[in-house]
């Protein structure tokens, strides 16, 4: 390393550090400030203290909807790991040059923008949809189902958005899945259930919980998908925030949820070190550790 | 060839990475002209050393001087020393004589000139027709010559090399090696070059440095490394040598003394002011032990052994001879296919002479 | 038997994730306004679609702001991945974690920080608001996806070079950059995609006087069925498919560096 200054590395360090301090770290550091200070109707906030922010989570009313948006990110992510695990399993039997094709028919329509997506689901769920059409016209039903505007909808929205997000991470680390082990596994007299349960569960386990990480706290957060699919019965913590930031200007309380919504994010990070740690090996989230 | 002119000087060089110290107070001097081989085992610092002169690392402590100047504070890209690394390091999308010319363009070299010596140096390493290929079209040996002649059409004071030939195979790195030479020769440039191989470091070097655990063993020419070594680690790096452990019995005179080691009596050539009863290794190598029959060595100085293995290694028969101490021998004999006795069983008895005089005695080390 | 079931499970998952997009792509030319049933071929949508004003506004801010976020975010998302890769500086820990974290932090989060700050600092939110949290979000993403791409190369190439004279811009310039220009090409991509996409922190950081296609779209919806948004939405999908080909025969092309 050389002492003389160095104007190159400056600025590349300097940019990017600057940059993610400023607009990263201090608006965090604002928003934890921001949930011990007092609301005020006319200028947001009052500089004083006051935990009332807090308090209002633990209004039942609202533990039922944190309850709520808890459990439908929780079916979300159940049901994504539910299609994703079997597909990346029958991805692997695929060639290898099938695979990528297979992953990058699946990845165009999450490059394209999910609120268009959410708005296609309208007719796709809606009572002339084209399920219920279907199902009609097959005879297993008389009358149209009410699907849309149900949290089934917001469910099936969510889910439909996010697979993608299960399916990569669990990709990544069941390629990384050394396949001699099962070959050695059976060799000793595994069979097929004893070969998923005792091997590749364990070992792509870091690939779930990141998997897992990656759907739920977005589906907590996707306020427009309860708002398009839900109508306004079946909110997400996404629509309470937004709600207070924008209609109810309840900005403590607001800034309190989303450090609520952090302390989740880290939580499930503990979860993921843990496993790869179990494991001993990376499941895909930070394919690039620094 | 080697001029008596001090190019490079390093004195007190010291390098330590967090607690491990890869450099300690290290004195080299390099002179104008030569070719100066680092060796040592992985580890001892020579990359380091190399890294330093180089200017990709700085020294802790120390002073590196070129030419009688200090060029510790010059940055890599300001000193007159180019490196040929292991990897080549060559530009991947750069076609082999923009991967030439890149150095001759940083140092702002006029155009004319650049051309010319960029197809000088393409016909030096003889890729004329390979200019404008890019480098995965390249054999190994082909990338190779590539990364010497952008080292060299720079005319750098110095040419580093860092274990340049590690990356090709056997046969390749025999021709590669006397390429290297004849370049040396032609070009007049001092080469440094760090290696762990010691065959290729006799083979090319004008001088070797031997380094371990980040301090100079031995500074010798190949031959003096090779027949005098200083000590243990020296002796048993360079090449296989077999090791009697044995003490003065007295001195004979200012140049030699008696040894008794494995029950014989030993009268061997040393320097070292050894006194009677001073313990010392006896070292002897291979190539330098003779076989007979128990009965035709009665009368001379001998040791007795069993055959232990017999390895025929084409140019070599080596025998492996267990003493009656204990202590295994190797010794390696030019096949003679004429005689009819040459081959040995195992388990024979064997009488093992040497030329006396080719002995290395060494003052005993407690390490083993 | 087990490869047709593989097979057959693979493309009712690719159906699922196409058949709401074809829906959507099909009634953009379907006569009928309310999409139910099929009446017929038409452009008529389109026509429309290029009539409303304000969509085209929208659509001409959201170019303004992806095209000028995307490169911003490429720019410093470069030189911070080269400085993670090249360099040891102090609070370098602090850095990787920074991008790490705003990288998984949910986007809500991430917008109401954002609006925290920038009511705090008293910055207008509009077109400059809308720009910084662009960036923001789109910066790791570039920056882990050339981190990566440097984190595969030799390295002693950048030594080579200084050691034949060039200063580290020069490193940077002629011998880094070209080496890994397919991964920033893409990380601009993905940050071009990311923030014509956005619906969540837009929503919270921008204001009345500056509307963008996506938040146009969510209050059209919202409403009720617009067979516009059907013809936009598949203008979009068309867009993202053609960019994210482009962006995967670059990466492609890595393979002959």
């Amino acid at each position: 390393m050389n002492k003389q200054f160095n104007q190159f590395r400056f600025w590349a360090i300097g940019l990017a550090t600057s940059w993610l301090a400023l607009f990263v770290l201090v608006p965090s550091l604002m928003v934890l400030v921001t949930s011990f200070l007092t609301r005020d109707a006319d200028f947001l906030i009052q500089y004083k203290f006051s935990l009332e922010g807090w308090k209002s989570i633990f209004d039942p009313t609202f533990i039922s909807l944190l309850w709520d948006s808890l459990s439908m990110s929780m079916i979300t992510a159940v049901i994504c790991l539910a299609i994703a695990y079997p597909f990346v399993m029958c991805l692997m039997g695929l060639p290898q040059r099938w695979r990528g094709i297979v992953l990058f028919l699946l990845i165009v329509p999450f490059w394209t923008n999910s609120l268009v997506r959410i708005y296609a689901i309208q007719f796709l769920l809606g009572k002339k949809g084209l399920i219920n059409e279907t199902l009609q016209f097959v005879g297993l039903i008389d009358k149209p189902l009410d699907m849309l505007y149900s949290q089934f909808a917001v469910i099936f929205g969510l889910s439909y958005i996010l697979l993608p997000f299960m399916i990569l991470p669990i990709y990544s680390s069941m390629e990384r899945l050394d396949f001699k082990l099962l070959d050695a596994a059976k060799d000793l007299g595994a069979s097929a259930s004893q070969r998923l349960m005792r091997i590749t569960l364990p070992l792509t386990l870091p690939g779930i919980i990141a998997g897992c990480l990656m759907v739920v706290l977005p589906a907590m957060g996707m306020f427009f998908v309860a708002d398009l699919l839900g109508g306004s019965k079946h909110a997400l913590l996404g629509n309470v925030i937004k709600n207070q930031f924008i209609q109810t200007r309840d900005w403590p309380f607001g800034a309190a949820l989303s450090i609520l919504m952090i302390l989740l994010l880290s939580f499930m990070l503990w979860l993921y070190y843990r496993a790869t740690k179990m494991s001993n090996r990376e499941g895909g989230i930070n394919d690039s550790n620094f | 060839m080697t001029g008596c002119q001090p190019l490079l000087q390093l004195s007190g060089v010291s390098k330590t990475y967090a607690d491990n110290t890869v450099l300690d107070a290290l004195d080299l001097t390099i002179y104008d002209g030569e070719f100066l081989t680092l060796l040592g085992p992985s580890g001892c610092g020579k990359t380091t050393v190399l890294r330093i002169i180089a200017g990709f690392e700085k020294e802790d402590q120390g002073q590196v001087m070129l030419d009688e100047k200090d060029i510790s504070i010059l940055k890599a890209e300001h000193r007159p020393v180019n490196t040929v690394f292991q990897s080549y390091a060559l530009f991947p999308h750069m076609t082999v004589y923009d991967n030439i010319a890149f150095g001759l363009i940083m140092h702002k070299v006029p155009k004319a000139d650049i051309n010319e010596r960029v197809l000088e140096a393409l016909r030096m390493v003889r890729l004329e027709s390979f200019a404008q290929r890019k480098p995965h079209q390249l054999s190994g040996g082909q990338q190779q010559r590539v990364a010497i002649a952008r080292a060299v059409v720079n005319r750098p004071r110095l040419l580093l090399l860092d274990e340049s030939l590690s990356a090709l195979d056997y046969k390749l790195r025999q021709e590669m090696q006397i390429e290297l030479k004849r370049l040396q020769r032609q070009l007049n440039i001092t080469f440094v070059y760090v290696t762990h191989d010691q065959e290729e470091a006799l083979s090319m070097s004008d001088r070797i440095v031997v380094l371990n655990k980040g301090k100079v063993q031995q500074i010798g020419t190949p031959r003096e490394i090779y027949e005098t070594p200083v000590n243990l680690f020296v002796a048993r790096f360079i090449g296989e040598i077999n090791q009697f452990d044995g003490h003065v019995v007295r001195r004979i005179d200012d140049k030699h003394v008696e040894v008794v080691a494995e029950g014989a009596d030993w009268v061997v050539k040393t320097d070292y002011p050894f006194a009677a009863n001073d313990k010392v290794h006896v070292l002897l190598r291979p190539e330098d032990v003779r076989l007979t029959k128990p009965e035709l060595a009665a009368n001379t100085v001998h040791i007795e052994g069993h055959i232990h293995e017999c390895n025929y290694k084409g140019k070599t028969l080596d025998s492996y001879i267990r003493l009656s101490t204990g202590t295994k021998v190797i010794a390696s004999e030019f096949f003679d296919e004429d005689d009819p006795d040459f081959d040995y069983r195992l388990g024979q008895k064997v009488a093992l002479q040497w030329i006396t005089g080719w002995e290395v005695v060494l003052p005993y080390e407690q390490t083993i | 038997m087990i490869r047709i079931f593989r097979l057959g499970f693979i493309g009712l998952v690719l159906c699922y994730v196409y058949t709401p997009i074809f829906i959507l792509v099909v009634n953009s030319f379907n006569e009928s306004r309310y999409g139910n049933k099929w009446s017929g071929f038409t452009y008529k949508w389109y026509e429309k679609l290029f009539e409303n004003d304000s969509l085209m506004e929208a659509g001409w801010h959201t170019l303004q702001v992806g095209l000028t976020s995307a490169t911003a975010a490429t720019v410093i998302g470069t030189l911070a991945a080269v400085a993670l890769q090249r360099y040891r500086f102090y609070g370098k820990g602090a850095v990787s974690s920074l991008v790490f974290v705003s990288m998984l932090t949910p986007d809500i989060v991430m917008a109401i920080a954002l609006l925290i700050l920038f009511v705090t600092l008293g910055i207008e939110l509009g077109y400059i608001s809308l720009l910084i949290a662009h960036i923001t979000f789109c910066l790791p993403f570039v920056i882990i996806s050339v981190f990566s791409r440097l984190k595969g190369m030799d390295m002693s190439v950048t030594e080579a070079a200084r050691d034949l004279g060039a200063n580290e811009w020069q490193v940077f310039s002629k011998i880094i950059l070209p080496m890994i220009l397919p991964a920033v090409a893409s990380g601009w991509l993905l940050s071009f995609t990311l923030s014509i996409d956005d619906v969540i922190v837009s929503s919270f950081v921008t204001g009345p006087g500056y509307e963008i296609l996506p938040l146009k779209i969510y209050s059209m919806v919202r409403v009720g069925v617009s067979p516009e948004v059907n013809a936009i939405s598949t203008l979009l999908f068309v867009g993202s498919v053609v960019l994210i080909v482009i962006s995967q025969l670059l990466l492609r092309k890595k393979g002959n560096l």
